[in-house]
């Protein structure tokens, strides 16, 4: 590709062609602010936050939107730009509810941020205000429009990276607001409930439920046996709320912050994992083994991909697993086995999982996950709220000693803490079936080519002899793609996993929110979490879910093998076609 | 999601459209526009049908129908009196003619009658700021009015 020099600020750059101007000034040696400009998202221009002066233009124009040209003379700091970028600020803090003081977002809130570096008098403009209508008949989110600037990076993430689309600008003008059709609520329409939205939302427009309430309700209410379960991902999210860098895992503080905040048992949803590589295993060597079944097998752990194939896809609800995800193995289990165990009636015992989730919030209601009787789970809380749950207790987490899940069922094999990153469960799937097919470790348990952020990622397998073909799609416009083939008969996959966030759980929509300006300064969590996860697993000693002892246990005690009848009643679940709007 | 909305003709006279359209660049507003005047509105039923017809979600459909105000979500009356209130016909006394026509008719800006025979809009400038001020009755224009002109009008439209 040709390169363009242009300067910036009188500093000579060479960039290649098609280069953001912001792109080439970051190069240079500025940053530019932005506020509706996300890599890879969104690029619409309209916040007029990232203007900047280019020689011989008779108008200040967009960084995010404007490409380098030979010759350009670019200048980012200018007085004039800089007085344009705080009169725009100033006209949205003019329309902007501004209770600052206890929005969730104080803090890490890009309006917040850049108001007070440019020094914006709030209260320069008054008029009209939205006013403030809470967007809450729904189990996981709530939008406040009045907190919201119109960036439509959330409708970025719906439309673009989900190919959901149930979010979008109605109205005009002053009017203009960001809801669905027909003025639905997201409990109205076919929402998968991913919260992607909320991830890339600037201000405190979006946010999760807060369930916080009810797990301390739960954990004062003495005739209740609380346990608290943690998926593979919030360990190595959870750091970056108490300000470690992106892809630290803090799993010891966590299980040690968690034991503080009172829960009777702190488990590792890892251990469920690994439960649902036995049933899944077992499900797709079944189906191997029988003429009629369906091809391929979709993997079922992500609340958000179920619903989407429910509203979507519901003619194809044949290809997915049975399995329940392993939050809802985590509740069965407890609710069942370790009810029986603990002799405690199951409608005494309260389950709360940590998850980097919000659809989560939506799976434990969902019918036929209620093995004991009871609902599986009772409550989840996303990797956020436990934070806040965490500093409400005034727990000093960088001081807390690393710490181990509880025994005797806590302990997960990190084939199980696979599960996390986008291409895990299919590894640890791939490690054990492997190995009961063939009677021999596979050749490496690192299975690279399902690693990594690309979209549809493939592999062969050789089973004695049987070529078995799998594939990894995260994000659900790439899941569209898989879906579209195996609607028209042109797949020739046997098994898939489908996580509905771009990189797999890690990155889920219940994680800590990682600000545009890092993001687009090339930071990416994906990646950065997933590392954690694949450097815990390279020195672990038990990295394959048949191995671990507690899955033995559980068998051999329990469900006796894979999909016995028991495992049937207890671990899977079935689906149903929804009505989309 | 192909429910019958409107009356069988109606329905075809969609489907036509919506065939025709099909790989035309840029069908979603032609569609919108074919089904205002097929159906005089753009109820829900018909929203998704052309939502689905053009694989696209039904928000993107309803964000468009709800900025531009030629789309309406509700019927409108036979007639429909777009009395502008444009700069030139606004300093010309359109406020005035506004008002008469409020009382004639009872009804406020966006409003229909029961009787489904008027529709009261009160529109941006049309662009024949030299006839201000101006107001139509659907595709018929007046121009140069006085309020006493408004009962005038109106009578013309009770057959």
């Amino acid at each position: 590709m040709k390169n363009v020099t242009l300067k910036i600020n009188n500093t000579e750059v060479t960039v290649p062609e098609g280069t953001r101007v912001l792109d080439a000034a970051r190069q240079a040696g500025y940053d530019v602010p932005t506020l509706c400009y996300y890599k890879d998202l969104n690029n619409d221009g309209n916040c007029r936050i990232c203007v900047v002066e280019l020689k011989g233009a008779r108008s200040l124009a967009a960084s995010c939107s404007t490409t380098v040209a030979e010759g350009m003379e670019v200048t980012t700091n200018s007085p004039k730009v800089i007085d344009s970028r705080k009169k725009t600020l100033e006209l949205m803090l003019s329309n902007h509810n501004r209770q600052c003081l206890s929005c969730v977002r104080s803090g890490s809130c890009e309006l917040q941020a850049l108001s007070r570096e440019y020094g914006c008098d709030e209260v320069k403009y008054e008029g009209s205000k939205t006013p403030v209508i809470l967007e809450g008949r729904n189990d996981y989110l709530v939008r406040d429009n009045s907190k919201c600037i119109l960036c439509r990076r959330c409708v970025a993430a719906c439309t673009k990276t989900q190919s959901v689309g149930v979010i979008g600008a109605n109205y005009r003008g002053f009017h203009t607001a960001i809801g669905s059709a027909f003025d639905r609520s997201l409990g109205d329409v076919d929402c998968v409930a991913c919260g992607q939205c909320i991830n890339v939302c600037p201000t405190g427009a979006l946010r999760e439920r807060d369930d916080t309430g009810r797990v301390v309700g739960a954990l004062q209410d003495k005739t209740k046996t609380v346990i608290v379960g943690t998926a593979p991902s919030v360990r190595v999210g959870l750091g970056e709320e108490f300000g470690y860098p992106i892809g630290t895992s803090v799993e010891g503080k966590m299980v040690a912050a968690l034991k503080r905040l009172g829960f009777a048992y702190v488990f590792d949803i890892n251990m469920t994992a690994d439960l649902t590589i036995m049933e899944e295993g077992a499900e797709f060597l079944h189906r191997l083994k029988d003429s009629t079944a369906k091809f391929p097998m979709l993997t079922s752990c992500s609340p958000g991909w179920i619903r989407y194939v429910e509203f979507n896809y519901p003619d194809l609800i044949g290809h997915l697993s049975t399995c329940k995800s392993p939050q809802q193995m985590f509740g069965a289990v407890m609710k069942t086995y370790y009810a029986e165990k603990l002799k405690v009636d199951p409608k005494d015992i309260y389950v709360v999982s940590c998850m980097p989730c919000t659809a989560k919030k939506t799976e434990i209601l969902r019918e036929a996950q209620n093995a004991s009787g009871y609902p599986d789970v009772d409550v989840v809380l996303t990797s956020r709220e436990l934070a806040r749950l965490i500093k409400n207790y005034g727990i000093n987490f960088e001081k807390l000693p690393d710490e181990q899940f509880d025994s005797p069922i806590g302990l997960g094999s990190t084939a199980g803490l696979l599960f996390g990153a986008t291409g895990g469960v299919m590894e640890a799937a791939l490690r054990t079936v492997y190995e009961v097919v063939t009677g021999q470790e596979p050749p490496s348990l690192d299975f690279k080519e399902i690693r990594g952020t690309k979209g549809i990622k493939t592999a062969v397998l050789d089973l004695n002899g049987t070529k078995v073909k799998v594939g990894v799609v995260h994000s659900l416009s790439n899941a569209k793609t898989i879906m579209d083939d195996i609607r028209a008969g042109k797949s020739d996959y046997h098994f898939i996993e489908v996580m509905t966030c771009p990189g797999g759980c890690v990155n889920g929509g219940g994680q800590p929110i990682v600000s545009s300006a890092k993001i687009n300064a090339g930071i990416d969590p994906k990646k950065l979490r997933a590392a954690a996860i694949y450097k815990t697993d390279k020195s672990s000693k038990l990295r394959k879910s048949h191995e671990n002892p507690v899955i033995k246990k559980l068998y051999a005690e329990y469900f006796d093998h894979p999909n016995s009848h028991k495992a049937h009643e207890i671990l899977h679940t079935s689906y149903k076609r929804r009505e989309k709007l | 999601m192909n429910q019958t909305i409107g009356t069988p003709e109606q329905d075809r006279e969609m489907q036509a459209a919506l065939d025709e359209l099909k790989n035309v660049p840029g069908p979603v507003m032609q569609a919108m526009q074919r089904a205002q005047s097929i159906y005089g509105y753009l109820p829900i039923e018909v929203q998704s049908r052309i939502a689905s017809a053009f694989g696209i979600p039904l928000e993107e459909v309803y964000g468009i129908a709800t900025f531009y105000t030629q789309f309406v979500l509700k019927p409108k009356g036979k007639y429909t009196v777009g009395v502008c209130l444009g700069t030139a016909c606004y300093v010309k006394g359109a406020g005035d003619i506004l008002e008469r026509f409020k009382e004639a008719l009872k009804l406020n800006p966006g409003e229909t009658a029961k009787d489904m025979r008027f529709t009261l809009d009160a529109t941006r400038c049309i662009g024949c700021c030299g006839l201000a001020p101006v107001i139509t009755v659907n595709d018929e224009v007046y121009g140069s009015l006085k309020k006493e002109d408004v009962e005038t009008i109106l009578k013309k439209y009770y057959d």
